[in-house]
């Protein structure tokens, strides 16, 4: 790994000579009815509407990796015959200019199972391969749980990290693409004062955490309360409304939908985002449903997260950002769940 | 105007399709005659025999029967008997048809003569209450929505002439504001129905800022004690629950629940 440090107006710098690219960085995006600003992840044409200091966004950056809705071929229908067009939808590299390590981690569960995977799919790839990353650190807010889900530090899957040190920022680079392009802008050495610097900031962030979910045995504990009672309490709040999924920087089920032009000349497949909520997610066809209940639907969103992933991978599907929670209108949140089912209240 | 359409080089018949109106403000019609980008490929896909606002003949042989609005009259009963005598295909066509629609708003009040003097007035109506159409005959397919989505009638044409299942979403309204990325309007302080109204409208209102009444009717899950519970923790009061619910029809037996606990 190499550190390095530089001052902040040199970011302004790299921004420029980044934006050949299509970046996309944290902006405001309006302010909520306590005038809480909002904040989402937005193409950026101007350095200056970039918020590198932003909480938390609403929604994660999974649209510019895995669009809710895609196209994933087209056709042109002839008298008789037809003819099939593929694109991956990748039109110029993409830059992601200020993630949070969440985020990042995220992206590196779903590489494991939609590129490291016996079906890798060429569509996300195919974005996921075109993007240069820069990490920004961050502090806690309330819902923030990544700590418990081993989250809130990442060791690879982007390009860049940066730790704001009040003046300068500190630099962890680990692509040759990013130690390129820092060449273009000045750097200098970290010091030892900017290591020590670097220290406290961490542990200023390790002393904020003030969400917590206990893991210990967690697969387990969860296969021992799979006929629990609180799955039926958590199941009666639920809306079945794919909120959760939808904010959710890891899910990725999806359905498949083929539909023809009205002037019968062509045709499009196209997937969409689905969530394991929805009343139909494990509707087969005949028509029987093997999730009819509410409940049922969301615990096993739960166990995939929390114990079929963690089985196959032996990490989380669940990276603590704690969006699912503060988007559900039904106030359902990952650590007050996980800590019923753990009988902790 | 081709007589035969092929698909994959398959001949593919044009249904003879008419469109009625019973009391309703016939705008689902219009949203069809409005989409003129595509107009031409709807109308080469169907042979339409009688649409009022669009053409002046006036066929009794179809196949398809687009019907809007409510039933508010005895001769529109019997209208709908001999239209759905000729249809193979019955189509409630539009919130007002498969619910009532904002016409069922009067069936709230319970002395209809004062609601017909201060309506009408002197001028003598036959007026009853509201009905979805559904009430009077079998109805094959529901397009939902007031009004209906132009998109999607298209599609479940296309789909109707192809032999293609129609099948709607059964997921709610929050499902395609999520996809959209908007705000949650709760978070912006205003109440909607996006949580138990079914989706299909690609959140239309609640992607402009305006929350959902429910014209479209209740999700396949939707939880409606939940949805009271939401309400009511934002600030919003029970009438103005019931008054969204209401102003459709589609809930009619969820606000027949409530207002029943009182």
């Amino acid at each position: 790994m190499i550190f390095k440090v530089f001052a902040k107006d040199e970011l302004t710098r790299l921004f420029e000579v980044l934006s050949v690219n299509r970046v996309v960085g944290p902006v405001q995006k309006g302010l909520d009815r306590k005038n809480r600003p909002i904040y989402s992840f937005e193409v950026v044409d101007n350095f200056d509407d970039l918020r590198l200091d932003y909480p938390s966004t609403l929604y994660p950056a999974k649209r510019y990796f895995l669009p809710f809705e895609e196209t994933l071929s087209s056709f042109t229908l002839e008298s008789g015959s037809w003819e099939k067009h593929v694109d991956y939808n990748v039109y110029q590299p993409q830059v992601m200019f200020g993630m949070h390590a969440c985020d990042i981690n995220a992206l590196n569960k779903l590489d494991k199972v939609l590129i490291n995977s016996v079906h890798p799919t060429p569509y996300y790839a195919s974005k996921r391969r075109n993007m240069f990353i820069i990490g920004i650190e961050c502090m806690p807010q309330p819902h923030c749980f990544c700590r418990s889900m081993g989250a809130d530090t990442v060791q690879h899957g982007f390009d860049m990290f940066l730790t704001d040190l009040g003046d300068r920022y500190f630099a962890e680079i680990l692509s040759s693409t990013a130690y390129n392009y820092l060449l273009k802008i000045k750097t200098m050495e970290a010091s030892e004062t900017d290591h020590q610097e670097y220290r406290q900031v961490v542990r200023e962030k390790s002393s904020k955490f003030t969400t917590h979910v206990d893991t210990t045995d967690l697969t387990k504990i969860l296969d021992m309360e799979f006929q629990a009672d609180v799955w039926k309490q958590w199941g009666d709040k639920c809306l079945s409304c794919g909120t959760c999924a939808n904010v959710c920087p890891t899910c990725y089920c999806y359905g498949v939908q083929e539909t023809v032009d009205m002037n019968l000349q062509a045709a499009t497949k196209t997937k969409q985002l689905y969530s394991c909520n929805l009343i139909d997610f494990a509707e087969v066809a005949g028509g029987h449903n093997f999730r009819p209940e509410a409940h049922i639907r969301l615990k096993y969103r739960y166990y995939h997260k929390h114990r079929g992933f963690v089985e196959a991978f032996e990490e989380s599907l669940c990276v603590g950002c704690g969006r699912c929670g503060e988007s559900c209108l039904a106030n359902i949140n990952v650590p007050e769940v996980i800590a019923s089912v753990r009988y902790e209240e | 105007m081709p007589a035969n359409l092929t698909y994959l080089g398959v001949e593919l018949a044009r249904p003879r399709v008419a469109f009625f109106e019973l009391s309703s403000c016939e705008g689902c019609q219009l949203q069809l005659l409005n989409n003129e980008a595509t107009l031409l490929d709807f109308l080469s896909l169907v042979e339409v025999v009688r649409f009022r606002e669009g053409m002046t003949e006036a066929g009794d042989d179809y196949a398809v029967a687009f019907v809007e609005g409510s039933v508010t009259r005895a001769d529109q009963e019997l209208q709908l008997a001999e239209i759905r005598k000729k249809a193979k295909v019955m189509v409630a066509f539009g919130s007002c048809a498969c619910f009532g629609g904002v016409n069922q708003l009067k069936n709230r009040f319970s002395d209809q003569e004062w609601v017909k003097r201060e309506v009408y007035g002197d001028f003598h109506v036959d007026t009853q209450l509201a009905r979805p159409i559904s009430d009077v005959v079998k109805v094959d397919l529901m397009i939902y929505g007031c009004p209906v989505k132009k998109e999607e009638v298209e599609r479940i044409v296309t789909d109707l002439l192809l032999g293609k299942a129609i099948n709607h979403p059964k997921y709610p309204v929050c499902m395609e504001c999520k996809a959209n990325e908007n705000i949650c309007l709760f978070d912006l302080g205003e109440p909607c129905l996006g949580p138990v109204t079914r989706a299909g409208c690609d959140a239309w209102c609640p992607s402009n800022r305006m929350g959902c009444w429910g014209c479209r009717g209740p999700a396949d899950a939707a939880n409606i004690p939940q949805m009271a519970r939401i309400m009511a923790e934002h600030g919003f009061s029970t009438e103005t629950l019931l008054d969204r619910l209401e102003c459709f029809g589609g809930f009619a037996a969820h606000v027949e629940e409530i207002r029943k606990k009182g």
